[in-house]
């Protein structure tokens, strides 16, 4: 495991720039376990000041410190991420391994629900929910909601590969031997497809984060919990650029490319790390 | 032509299946909630006035016969189902009378115009950029596209479009940034009000068309650099085939198969895309439809128009499928 991150961090740059981005965002979440303010306090320091050695980020019209502010909207926004993340390969390896190991009809039902998940979407549906619950949809809530939506690409690769596991000499020898299916899948099949798992994990949560920045934007969230999204709501709501308090969106939007940016470079690396094909070619064997 | 019409009608269940299931999980979803359309309508009537107790009653009753909820939740599926076919989801609660479905008739025309020419523009100039980049490895201005397209290409829609709106509404204020059409023009089909309608589309379509170049320019970079290692292409090199008749034919044209079922899988996250580009432009689609509806309490017209998101994606999904047999001869069934 070590080994594989010092190759992929020695023959491939954009690993590395997208680590760094990453390991960056990832403290500065952090930073909110030390963070001297309670962010869902108002008027804790003088509003709109821009950016100074006092206040590194400013502060915004709420009179809230934006870099405690946003230390927490990221450890929010990016714990949201992780959640949805694992919950939705919690499903996707389950429907990818029983799709593509039993193949027949239940692969037939798998897939046919599968591309029903595909086709429908989601962003209607997210509103629909906020719509309902309202202020009841907690994060974990609209996690569990977003995560029910992000499996099917990702079951549709994994049972690819386990289709091809299907018929390798040591699956049969398994059969042979005695091993129950789900043992066989677990044990024999799983360590083939962690590769893909940890590829597209980064990529369902761009598409997660994503999506919950936009429905926080219109306030189609819980706006009292500080996000990314929320932080945007905030300042659209108090016309930040009108007045002039400009930080109060350019900080968080950077950050945020920073960290589409990290999680997405690693997602392609990893992508090209397990193509054997592309990953030699750039060790320049 | 029996295998291809077997295909067409594989892909016609598929298609009447996520229609079924769509709406039916969206029906649910809005009628499995605590919150009775009936009691919030009878909150905003009676809370800015003293209202006799018999009056609201009465007045609740009408409401819940007109929302059909007088009856039990299976019923009222049928009952959904049933009207649905007809096209009357009942009247938009913020246009009261108006029919919702007629709102969302009349914003459709938009969105599906602001979706289909940007994916053509997205879908066509990223993949053909993307094949050249992939064939061409060593071009500098295509490398340099292929860095800026990874830089942009996680951005998500709403961060693009705000930024095109700060540009180009604020810093340098060239076009129009919100509205489907000059105020001033009458609708109609008129040149003028056609050539007002492309000029207030510039901004929405562009950052559409930002936001997706990058997915197919990447895609078909990575297809391409794999497809030009094969034999056939080595061959077709040596036996002096002209360059643009490889690229052109036996390249792009291979590698557009996986990009085009990619198309079909994406359409859901672009739609998606568009509504919250359709709200920052303010632009007079189902986007704009379904927040301003979200944000006034509009049951029905939420409801008529995530089921109509959803008939509209799957169905363009449908089509794109059809498609398939025009690029490669060996879909027949699958």
């Amino acid at each position: 495991m070590i080994s594989i991150v010092r190759d992929l961090i020695r023959y491939n740059i954009e690993f590395a720039i997208g680590l760094v981005l990453t390991t960056i965002i990832v403290i500065f979440a952090c930073l909110s376990f030390f963070s001297p303010v309670n962010p869902n306090l108002v008027y804790t320091a003088i509003p709109d000041q821009p950016p100074s050695w006092q206040y590194w980020f400013g502060t915004n019209s709420r009179g809230q410190e934006m870099f405690w502010q946003l230390s927490f909207a990221f450890r929010n926004t990016l714990s949201f991420g992780v959640t949805v993340a694992l919950i939705s390969r919690v499903i996707s390896i389950f429907v990818g391994l029983l799709s593509g190991y039993l193949g027949g009809w239940v692969d037939r039902i798998l897939m046919f629900v599968n591309d029903i998940f595909v086709a429908i979407p989601i962003f209607p549906i997210l509103i629909l929910f906020y719509f309902v619950m309202r202020s009841n949809l907690n994060s974990f809530t609209l996690a569990l909601v977003m995560a029910c939506f992000g499996w099917p690409f990702d079951a549709r690769l994994i049972r690819s590969v386990a289709l091809g596991l299907r018929h390798r000499e040591f699956t049969r020898q398994a059969v042979f031997a005695g091993m129950s299916p789900i043992k066989i899948m677990l044990e024999e099949h799983l360590p083939y497809v962690m590769p893909i798992i940890f590829a597209t994990a980064m990529a369902n949560m761009i598409w997660s984060i994503g999506l919950e920045v936009t429905l926080a934007v219109l306030g189609f969230t819980n706006i009292n919990i500080p996000t990314v999204g929320t932080t945007l709501y905030w300042a659209n709501n108090h016309s930040a650029l009108v007045v002039g308090v400009w930080w109060w969106i350019l900080i968080p939007v950077i950050i945020l490319v920073m960290m589409f940016l990290g999680l997405f470079l690693l997602a392609v690396s990893l992508n090209e790390y397990i193509d054997p094909r592309s990953r030699l070619r750039r060790m320049g064997v | 032509m029996r295998e291809y019409l077997l295909f067409a009608l594989k892909r016609f269940v598929q298609l009447a299946a996520v229609v079924f299931f769509g709406i039916s999980g969206a029906f649910f979803i809005s009628h499995l909630s605590p919150i009775s359309p009936v009691e919030t309508i009878l909150g905003e009537v009676t809370g800015r006035s003293s209202v006799d107790p018999e009056a609201i009653a009465q007045i609740r009753q009408a409401l819940t016969e007109l929302f059909g909820l007088d009856v039990p939740l299976w019923q009222q599926y049928l009952n959904f189902w049933g009207r649905f076919a007809t096209g009357d989801l009942g009247p938009s609660l913020l246009a009261f009378p108006t029919p919702s479905m007629k709102l969302v008739m009349l914003a459709l025309p938009w969105t599906v115009g602001l979706l289909t020419s940007s994916i053509i523009i997205t879908w066509i100039i990223g993949n053909f950029l993307g094949g050249l980049a992939g064939y061409f490895q060593n071009s500098r201005l295509l490398k340099l596209f292929g860095v800026v397209s990874i830089g942009v290409q996680p951005i998500p829609h709403y961060i693009v479009a705000f930024l095109m709106v700060i540009v180009f509404g604020f810093l340098w204020p060239i076009l129009p940034i919100s509205g489907g059409f000059a105020m001033n023009v009458r609708p109609g089909w008129t040149i003028q009000f056609v050539l007002s309608i492309l000029h207030y589309s510039i901004l929405p379509a562009a950052s559409l068309v930002i936001v997706g170049m990058g997915t197919w320019f990447l895609g078909m970079r990575a297809l391409v650099s794999n497809i030009v290692t094969e034999d056939y292409v080595t061959y077709a090199e040596l036996a002096n085939v002209s360059r643009g008749r490889i690229v052109g034919s036996y390249v792009i044209r291979n590698a557009l198969v996986p990009q085009l079922t990619a198309l079909s899988m994406a359409l859901g996250g672009i739609f998606s895309g568009t509504i919250i580009t359709e709200q920052v432009f303010t632009y007079p689609g189902l986007g704009s439809l379904l927040v301003s509806a979200v944000n006034g309490g509009d049951t029905t017209t939420v409801l008529a128009v995530s089921s109509m998101a959803i008939i509209a994606v799957a169905t363009a999904i449908f089509i794109i499928d059809l498609l398939h047999p025009l690029l490669d001869p060996r879909v027949k069934a699958a």
